[in-house]
């Protein structure tokens, strides 16, 4: 395992992906969603042996995908989620791009529809910063998160955690774990409280499950 | 083999640098122990298949590709063509060096059943008769095929191939094999392709046969020692080339212009570049492909169905599949449209079968699959790279 790790000490694999690598156990089978250049998805094939798959909307990165010899298949998951089969996959994964769906809802339900669990992470717009440079400049935030002018920005459903976990709640939806993230991805080991992350954390990361009603095909009847 | 003239001399110079000699087929083999009972339930008393290999088999018989061809394509995938002197139709891809490097892989590419390149079809002897089987020949199936390069590989001593590729209806004997034999592909690949053909493709067939059997030198297909319907068979090529390109392409290449001369000359001469190309397409497809045949396998396309095969659910054909799948197709493809791609993609999901798919952006149309689409090429460098570093070659 020494050369494993000083493997990915090479690959400068990005500590958040660290994070949800070790939320997965070995052979679990996963499916990333917007996987761009398939950092995760060779993390989780390579080092934690997961029988992992993508889905990119982008043709240069699923070429760039099938070049490293990753599974992944174009298609957007706003429209392509729902024609993968109910309890595909062990866990389903967002990471960094619930901020940029369309129907974010929708596209959470389908992900607990697919998979036993979910992972999901994304840009906390209650962090601090985002909120001091609303009320003192009066501007959009400009942070290493969420780096894009309003006007073009792919984020359009941008929420804090505690938006989040109230979705969640609404939809009976069983938070599993939460991680705060700082904006180079690191863990936050202070920030334990979601309600402190509310205002302290730049990245959320949730493992979610659905552990309520499910129908005759097995899918979860959300509330 | 008769009506195949003399071999062209880049076909004839390519063999002999490999000490071959000039036999348009290629290599040659006889399956005759057993009849060949085909889908249909009729039998075959004896099969032939020709075919061309490149590179060598590894001591583990593990590095073999089956490239398979499309309805007018045949097993000269990467030489000189025997009759018309150009390069092998997927030469772009397939030598020493090149994506189906062959200094790695042992490329395999056959004539299909009903071909007319010496494998068994209409135009071969009919051993009852002594005669051409002409329209006598049984319909055979994409099944078929693929049954019977399975036969043909099982006489070669190859046990299981390291990948099956191939476009347009190759990609349907791609999707057949993996379905067919899931114990012996490891990684294929179906570009542009469907999984069945729909009303459109049967409709746009049936003007091309039915353009063949209204010439009347196709004599009710008996035509073998006349002229034969070269009138029909060069429409119905025409015919087939149009949903083989993209109304932009066509527009970008031709536009409205004209042929040779200033203006309009108010008759049916090709005064527009367009009619000259596909005329052109036409009469140069005659001197090569065998009228009977093309009515042969475009039947065998319309009859394909994978799903139906596998009570009516496509996910049910790939259920105990091992491969690894890389779907391709291509924006203005509208002949085998993304769509039918994408369907593919969801029966492979469906059984979690590891698929990439990517649609590559091109005004190619259909043909695009022959072409060096920039992209496309990375891409399956890509994936033949990792499956091979998968399987240890």
């Amino acid at each position: 395992m020494a050369t494993r790790e000083a493997d990915i000490r090479a690959r400068d694999v990005r500590v958040d992906l660290l994070e949800i690598g070790r939320m997965i156990e070995p052979g679990s089978r996963v499916l990333d969603i917007g996987c761009g250049d398939g950092d995760l998805l060779y993390h989780l094939v390579h080092d934690r042996r997961v029988d992992a798959r993508g889905m990119e909307l982008s043709r240069e990165g699923v070429n760039a995908c099938v070049a490293r010899g990753l599974s992944v298949v174009q298609g957007d998951a706003d429209r392509d989620l729902a024609d993968y089969p109910t309890g595909a996959f062990d866990y389903a994964i967002l990471s960094q791009t619930l901020q940029a769906m369309r129907d974010t809802r929708a596209g959470l339900e389908q992900m607990l529809r697919i998979g036993k669990r979910a992972i999901v992470s994304f840009p906390n717009f209650g962090h601090w910063r985002v909120r001091m440079q609303l009320l003192f400049r009066g501007r959009m935030p400009d942070t290493e998160t969420l780096e894009y002018p309003w006007y073009n920005t792919p984020n359009i459903h941008l929420c804090t955690i505690r938006d989040f976990i109230a979705l969640c709640d609404d939809l009976g939806i069983t938070i599993e774990k939460f991680l705060a993230i700082d904006a180079g991805g690191q863990r936050s080991r202070r920030v334990h409280s979601t309600r402190r992350a509310n205002l302290m954390a730049e990245q959320a990361l949730f493992l979610l499950a659905f552990n309520g009603e499910r129908d005759a095909s097995g899918a979860p009847v959300y509330r | 083999m008769n009506s195949i003239a003399l071999p062209h001399p880049n076909y004839v110079e390519a063999r002999r640098q490999h000490g071959q000699d000039d036999d348009p087929r290629g290599s040659v083999m006889r399956l005759g122990a057993v009849p060949f009972r085909l889908v249909s339930g009729a039998e075959l008393p004896e099969v032939t298949v020709a075919y061309q290999t490149y590179g060598a088999l590894n001591a583990d018989k593990s590095n073999a590709v089956l490239v398979c061809h499309a309805l007018t394509g045949d097993q000269h995938v990467a030489n000189p063509h025997p009759i018309t002197g150009k390069e092998g139709w997927w030469e772009s891809a397939v030598g020493p060096g090149k994506i189906v490097d062959t200094n790695r892989f042992y490329v395999i590419c056959a004539n299909v059943l009903g071909g007319c390149l010496g494998t068994t079809g209409p135009k071969e002897i009919n051993p009852a008769t002594g005669r051409q089987w002409g329209i006598d020949f049984p319909v055979i199936t994409i099944g078929d095929m693929v049954r019977l390069q399975a036969a043909f590989l099982d006489q070669l001593g190859i046990p299981d191939l390291f990948c099956v590729i191939g476009g347009s209806m190759g990609g349907m004997q791609v999707l057949d094999w993996a379905a067919r034999y899931p114990e012996r592909v490891f990684s294929a690949i179906p570009v542009a392709t469907t999984a069945r053909h729909s009303a459109q493709n049967i409709a746009f067939h049936e003007v091309g046969r039915q353009a063949i059997m209204a010439d009347p030198e196709w004599r009710g297909g008996s035509y073998y020692g006349g002229p034969g319907p070269k009138a029909g068979l060069s429409v119905a090529r025409m015919a087939a080339h149009i949903t083989y390109l993209s109304e932009a392409g066509l527009h970008q290449k031709f536009g409205r212009k004209l042929q040779d001369r200033e203006a309009l000359t108010f008759g049916f001469d090709a005064d527009f570049q367009i009619e000259s190309y596909l005329r052109h397409q036409g009469s140069t497809f005659v001197d090569r492909f065998d009228a009977n045949s093309y009515l042969y396998i475009t039947r065998a396309m319309d009859y394909f169905d994978l799903a139906a095969d596998y009570g009516g659910l496509l996910a049910n054909a790939f259920k105990g599949t091992k491969a690894q799948f890389c779907v391709a197709s291509f924006t203005s493809d509208w002949l085998y449209p993304t769509a039918e791609s994408r369907a593919i993609v969801h029966a492979l999901n469906a059984v979690a079968a590891p698929v990439s798919f990517v649609e590559f952006e091109t005004d190619k149309g259909h043909d695009a699959f022959l072409l060096d689409v920039p992209e496309f090429y990375d891409v399956l460098r890509g994936f033949i790279g990792a499956a091979a570093e998968k399987r240890g070659l």
